[in-house]
């Protein structure tokens, strides 16, 4: 493939990729207003077009129109910045996920993913460390919260910024090592070749079994750590005390209004379909799943089970928001370095030994 | 010729940085700086094929590190730095010295270029995941282990050190 061809379909796979997550993320603050509203016995917004469906519109054109106000005495460079940090760092770590195996689209044939090309043989490769720039683009992310905060020069913002980047460097760790027991049984940190080696079923015991070889089942203590480090990575309940509005107001952006604010928000939900993401090539097998009917079904299917899948995700998101209290923060502190911490770290002994006595 | 382009940007980027750092007043925006030159640097290492290495300066030094940098900082509040006008003989001898040196080292390694050699761009040379891997838990790994405790003592130093008023 010559470099003016790439360029092109790479533009176009971008463009294709942000529409549609931005467009997710419009919708899934509408399901989540919907949904925490059915928890607590209410409506939620069924105003703007049938069932509400239009609501994400008119708060985008709200966000847009309301006065983009810069406080005094902020240091604004940095002010602005940060918002424009926090939403690049949650897209670029979307650059490296696939979503499916490959499209052909007019004879050309591509990877779903913004960094996977398909070769001449039709075999599929990408970015053999997406793994880890998703955890460089978090840990870059958090800049954008700090500096939110400290720029600001309010309390609330200093202390709900200082509370999250404490937060989020703290179950970083925890997150990291619990996704080693898949890269022991993997033996790779590219994304796709992760969710290819998930493929089929598990052999136990001399039988095929019809359990699928996802890796939830050999890592499920490691699923449950990942699970509730990415909650607390991405600010949600019950570890969202960096924006307590009992305490802080609304934390590190407190001070932000219109447009600035909107990038954190969409930053904020933009980082959960993340998270469910890669919740989903790595414990839960990616795009496999049953395929079945003609061919342009077939060829469907896996970016529908992989949507699917994500869905379940969000949809855990907001079932667990509507349900459990927030932590305190001493408890927060004390859970992801006594309990998670531990916890990862017994698991990977126990896996690498495991792996060590099949090798 | 795209690597020499993106090099030549990249290097630019990280003197650039390099520089403000030194020239900012504020200390939040010299640390902020040098996350730009350790970033630069990182894309550097991939230009090598040394993807591991690229992920882990993003991760362990922009990430990590210079994060604990700048919330010292905002802990601090630290203000911006107060500046004496300097010695003169300073700055009448350290910029040409500085130049002159750069010259120096620059015409020496061009020069000699044939001596040194050169490191050549191959997915097999160093960088990537499993080489490193296994020089670190192959074929140093003794020194890789007695590294781990030494920074284990350092650790407990400075937890000593942190709370002795009692």
């Amino acid at each position: 493939m010559d470099i003016k061809t790439f360029i092109i379909v790479a533009v176009i796979k971008i463009l294709l990729v942000v529409f549609i997550l931005l467009t997710g993320v419009a919708y899934t603050t509408l399901l989540e207003r919907k949904l925490v509203a059915r928890i607590q016995n209410r409506w939620g917004p069924t105003r703007v077009g049938p069932f509400g469906l239009l609501q994400p519109l008119a708060d985008g054109v709200k966000f847009i129109l309301k006065e983009d106000m810069v406080p005094d005495n902020v240091h604004k460079s940095l002010y602005i910045l940060a918002p424009m940090l926090a939403l690049a760092m949650s897209l670029v770590a979307i650059a490296v996920i696939p979503f499916g195996p490959s499209i052909t689209v007019a004879g050309h044939t591509t990877a779903l993913q913004i960094t996977g090309v398909a070769h001449a043989d039709g075999s599929l490769s990408d970015i053999n460390i997406g793994l880890l720039i998703i955890l460089g683009a978090t840990s870059i992310g958090v800049y954008g919260i700090a500096l939110a905060g400290w720029s600001s020069n309010s309390k609330y913002s200093l202390l709900g910024s200082l509370r999250a980047s404490a937060q989020m460097i703290s179950y970083e760790l925890a997150l990291g090592l619990s996704l080693v027991g898949i890269l022991l049984l993997s033996s790779s940190l590219s994304l796709r070749e992760i969710v290819s080696t998930q493929a089929g079923t598990w052999f136990l015991g001399g039988h095929n079994t019809y359990l699928p070889h996802w890796y939830i089942f050999p890592q499920f203590i490691a699923f449950f750590i990942y699970l509730m480090a990415a909650f607390a990575e991405t600010n949600r309940i019950p570890f969202d005390l960096p924006e307590a509005e009992t305490e802080l107001v609304a934390g590190y952006h407190t001070e932000y209004s219109s447009m600035k604010f909107a990038m954190f928000f969409m930053a904020e939900y933009m980082n959960m379909i993340t998270v469910g993401c890669l919740a989903t090539l790595l414990f839960f097998g990616g795009w496999h799943g049953p395929l079945f009917g003609p061919p342009v079904l077939q060829a469907v299917l896996p970016i529908f089970w992989f949507a699917l899948k994500v869905f379940f995700f969000i949809f855990l998101y907001i079932w667990i928001r509507g349900t459990l209290p927030r932590f305190r923060y001493d408890q927060l502190m004390a859970f992801g370095w006594k309990f998670l911490l531990p916890l990862a770290i017994a698991n990977i002994i126990v896996t690498s030994l495991i792996v060590a006595l099949r090798a | 010729m795209v690597h020499q382009i993106l090099f030549i940007i990249l290097a630019l980027i990280s003197v650039a940085g390099a520089v403000n750092l030194l020239a900012q007043r504020h200390p939040i925006n010299s640390a902020l700086s040098l996350v730009v030159v350790m970033g630069s640097l990182a894309m550097i290492y991939l230009l090598l094929g040394a993807e591991f290495v690229a992920a882990i300066q993003v991760i362990v030094y922009a990430g990590a590190i210079m994060v604990l940098f700048v919330f010292v900082i905002m802990l601090l509040n630290a203000g911006a730095e107060e500046r004496t006008r300097g010695s003169r003989l300073a700055l009448l001898l350290g910029v040409p010295g500085v130049l002159v040196l750069g010259c120096l080292l620059g015409w020496t390694m061009v020069s000699n270029s044939k001596q040194l050699g050169g490191v050549s761009i191959s997915p097999t040379n160093f960088g990537q995941t499993s080489n490193v891997a296994r020089l670190l838990f192959r074929d140093f790994l003794l020194p890789f282990e007695i590294t781990s405790v030494l920074i284990l003592i350092a650790i407990m130093g400075a937890v000593v050190l942190g709370r002795r008023e009692s």
